[in-house]
């Protein structure tokens, strides 16, 4: 936002809020999402990773959420798993943004033969299982977080880039963007300045369902057992160890990861409607 | 026949509850035609919506009644308005390429109408379409049957939907603007159209527009509004002569017609001055633009010629598809001609493509003011910066320089700076006209392309944006190109005018010589479509 009145569009955030208790509740579960992120290691009350002689306990006051079968406290590695799992889908979701909005930028704006290449390009991708696609980005390139991010940016950056290429062919030949041109700006600031800000508030909506699926897609790989590797702690691996216990009745090893994860997915997808009513200065009064 | 009394409607908005319709009543007889006039925000389209039960989200009829035919509208329950919306009122939309369904063959949208209403069965659809097409002088309905909107110009479209508005033979016909964004000729033959079916039908008529010269031709009754309230009504001619509210009379001003001056559209306005022309400035010679299209190359010009003297007014005047705004961003160097060339005071503006022209020093000279004001502001910019672009690239300004420039040429248009700070959709359609010529004006260019300025305005904002245009020329020496599709507009403002058609030019001179004695069949036709006086 480059707004000359930063006071606006404050208020006009703050209008957005109160407008929707819905998205109220989003940004406020999100919030705790980030404090938990930034500050879960110092806010629990056991060392994650320490085992201890009271093991597969039920919860209890001690142990709210109960623990594993090395004497772990699930609370607390429930908690520390936040920030892996946000930087996981934050990092993935910020890489196919930018991607995804250049490559379309070029296909909406010049067309032709770029928009035939990155278009099929980008079909190619889609035309994958993605999780498939996924699973086999991070076997070839090696199993570790940062190539996760990598490969659930490459699935998602064609979402991204659709939609800013709807946007930016729409409005190529609107009257203010030849009124740009006539003010001497060349084709490449016409289009990073004026034309792609505008594609900003349907792309806020995809920003925050994909948000929610990098999550899942992060979880999704650990819990086949690529990506993050034990004893770290992180939602997808902590579901997936403890599915084996289920059966056995320990039900608290899978239930509470599994929860914190759809509570985790259900804020971003909430957040969307109230994130595009943000960026989109028509709902400015 | 439709009896509406105290009508007061209001909108559940964030600012609050605003009162669009505060307690109007009307009457209107079978067979007669009524014309609701005023400008946009006056609560015409919003009495005629509250008819039909259409209100956008939030609105409602807070108190009054609407009787027709003996049934409150305003009480009536779902089913009921169901079965009245088409068979009994119908309504003609503004845009006639919005209202019809882009991806159905006209002849089923008709169809679907006709069948909703057990007007027609499967079997007769077909032929009661076509027949309902071609009362609508649609020619070779059959094959027309088969069309996609896409495929039928403006004019066409609006036939269309006032087949679709007519095949259930309503009683009562809302035409909401039916002829606005169309061309002068067009509308025209649309309004005729529309007034012949409704003598034959004895259909009563309720005409929706901020026109008080077609409200004029057309109706037999006459109601003005102004921020939901009736000032003025009576017949036609008794109203141009004994007006007595001043928002009428200001309205009555406003509209041009033949022969009409410039400042006699505005109250206080004083006669511009005759301006005496200097050297060619711009010389278009033999310019032709073809583009490739499916079915072999289009030529959207074929051979334009014409010059325009330093400080004069050169009026560009044809219909939709004449190629007049492509010889005009050709001209702004939007875009490239096939072949040909212009000569900017002597020199080839040719020399540097479109592409590459944003960093020719000739850039500043040519400047654009845009037909539809509201498209051509960013919607993320204020009207500071919107104003404030070409002087980033262009002025050589610092930021403290730019500012000052900015709130000059503010003045210079007549923009309140306390409107600086706010974004297009907050401000009017004159506050945006407005900001659209400041932003051309500001790099201070010799050349202004003006493509329909006006176009989308009412007309008396229409009015007091032309003698701004005018004074502005004057003060600041400028050169104009006007593109229009009025001739009326054209002949008030403009020295000299070009007739084009079809990518040629019909005719060429000096504007009172053309308007006096047209050597043209088409320019005949023009000034046939021009507005007569009220008398």
């Amino acid at each position: 936002m480059s707004t000359a009145a930063p006071q606006s569009f404050v208020s006009h955030v703050s209008y957005v809020l109160r407008q929707n208790p819905v998205t109220m509740i989003a940004f406020a579960m999100l919030g705790a999402l980030i404090i938990c992120a930034v500050f879960g290691p110092s806010l629990v009350p056991y060392d994650p990773l320490a085992s201890s002689d009271q093991i597969l306990q039920p919860p209890n006051a001690s142990h709210w959420f109960g623990t594993d079968h090395l004497g772990r406290d699930v609370f607390s590695r429930v908690i520390v798993a936040t920030r892996l799992d946000m930087v996981i889908s934050i990092g993935a979701v910020a890489l196919s943004f930018v991607a995804g909005s250049i490559l379309g930028c070029i296909a909406g704006y010049w067309g032709g033969w770029f928009d035939s290449i990155i278009s099929r390009g980008l079909d190619m991708i889609m035309a994958f299982p993605l999780f498939v696609l996924a699973m086999g980005i991070v076997a070839a390139l090696g199993n570790t977080v940062e190539n996760v991010i990598y490969a659930t940016a490459v699935i998602n950056t064609p979402f991204y880039a659709r939609v800013v290429r709807a946007e930016v062919n729409i409005r190529r030949d609107a009257g203010f963007v030849q009124a740009a041109k006539l003010a001497g700006n060349s084709d490449l600031r016409v289009v990073a300045l004026h034309i792609f800000p505008n594609a900003l508030p349907p792309m806020m909506v995809q920003v925050s369902l994909n948000m929610g699926w990098a999550v899942l897609n992060a979880a999704g790989l650990s819990f086949i057992g690529l990506g993050v590797r034990p004893p770290t702690p992180e939602w997808g691996i902590m579901v997936a160890e403890g599915a084996n216990y289920i059966i056995s009745g320990e039900w608290w090893l899978a239930v509470f990861p599994g929860l914190w994860l759809m509570l985790a997915v259900f804020t971003f997808n909430l957040l969307g409607d109230g994130l595009r009513d943000m960026v989109d200065p028509r709902q400015r009064r | 026949m439709l009896k509406i009394r105290d009508l007061c409607v209001q909108f559940e908005t964030r600012n609050g509850r605003v009162d669009a319709v505060r307690g109007i009543s009307l009457d209107l007889a079978r067979g007669e035609t009524l014309g609701i006039v005023g400008e946009s925000g006056s609560g015409k389209s919003v009495t005629a919506f509250s008819m039909l039960r259409i209100l956008d989200e939030g609105g409602e009829i807070a108190s009054g009644s609407l009787t027709y035919g003996g049934i409150d509208l305003a009480q009536a329950d779902d089913a009921a308005m169901n079965d009245i919306r088409g068979r009994e009122i119908s309504m003609i939309f503004q845009n006639p390429r919005a209202a019809l369904n882009p991806i159905r063959k006209i002849g089923h949208q008709i169809e679907d109408v006709l069948r909703q209403h057990a007007q027609a069965t499967a079997q007769d659809a077909r032929d009661k379409a076509i027949a309902a097409l071609e009362e609508v002088e649609i020619k070779d309905a059959a094959a027309r049957y088969h069309a996609y909107p896409f495929e039928l110009s403006g004019g066409m479209c609006q036939r269309v939907v006032i087949a679709l508005a007519l095949a259930c033979h309503p009683q009562l016909l809302i035409a909401d603007e039916p002829t606005t964004g169309l061309d002068v000729t067009t509308q025209k033959t649309v309004m005729d159209l529309i007034q012949a079916l409704a003598r034959s039908r004895k259909m009563g008529v309720i005409l929706i527009t901020h026109d008080l010269g077609l409200a004029g031709s057309y109706c037999d009754q006459l109601v003005v509004m102004k921020d939901g309230e009736i000032v003025e009504k009576g017949k036609p001619d008794a109203l141009a002569r004994t007006a007595t509210h001043g928002y009428t009379k200001r309205l009555l001003a406003a509209t041009p017609h033949k022969g009409k001056k410039l400042h006699e559209l505005v109250f206080d306005g004083t006669a511009h001055p005759i301006l005496a022309q200097g050297d060619v400035l711009l010389s278009v010679q033999d310019v032709t633009k073809t583009y490739a299209g499916k079915s072999g190359p289009v030529h959207a010009l074929r051979g334009i010629s014409f010059d325009l003297h330093k400080g004069g007014c050169l009026g560009l005047v044809g219909e939709s598809g004449s190629g007049k705004s492509t010889v005009s961003s050709i001209i702004a160097r939007l875009q490239d001609a096939s072949t040909g060339e212009v000569k900017y005071a002597g020199s080839s503006l040719f020399d540097v493509p479109a592409a590459k022209f944003a960093k020719d020093p000739r850039r500043s000279k040519i400047q654009m003011v845009f037909q539809d004001a509201s498209d051509s502001l960013n919607p993320r910019h204020n009207a500071a910066q919107c104003i404030e672009e070409p002087l980033r690239h262009l002025g050589g300004l610092g930021r403290r320089g730019r500012q000052d420039r900015v709130n000059e040429i503010a003045g210079l248009v007549g923009l309140p700076t306390s409107l600086l700070s706010r974004l297009p959709h907050q401000l009017s359609g004159g506050q945006k006209a407005r900001v659209g010529i400041a932003r051309a004006l500001a790099v201070e260019p010799e050349l202004l392309i003006l493509d329909e300025p006006t176009a989308a305005l009412d007309v008396s904002i229409q009015a007091i944006v032309l003698n701004l245009l005018a004074d502005l020329r004057r003060r600041l020496n400028l050169t104009y190109l006007f593109v229009s599709h009025d001739l009326a507009v054209v002949q008030m403002l403009c020295d000299n005018v070009v007739v084009m058609r079809t990518g040629q030019i019909e005719e060429v001179g000096p504007t009172t010589d053309v308007l006096a004695s047209p050597h043209s069949v088409y320019t005949q036709q023009l000034l046939d479509a021009m507005p007569t006086p009220m008398s």
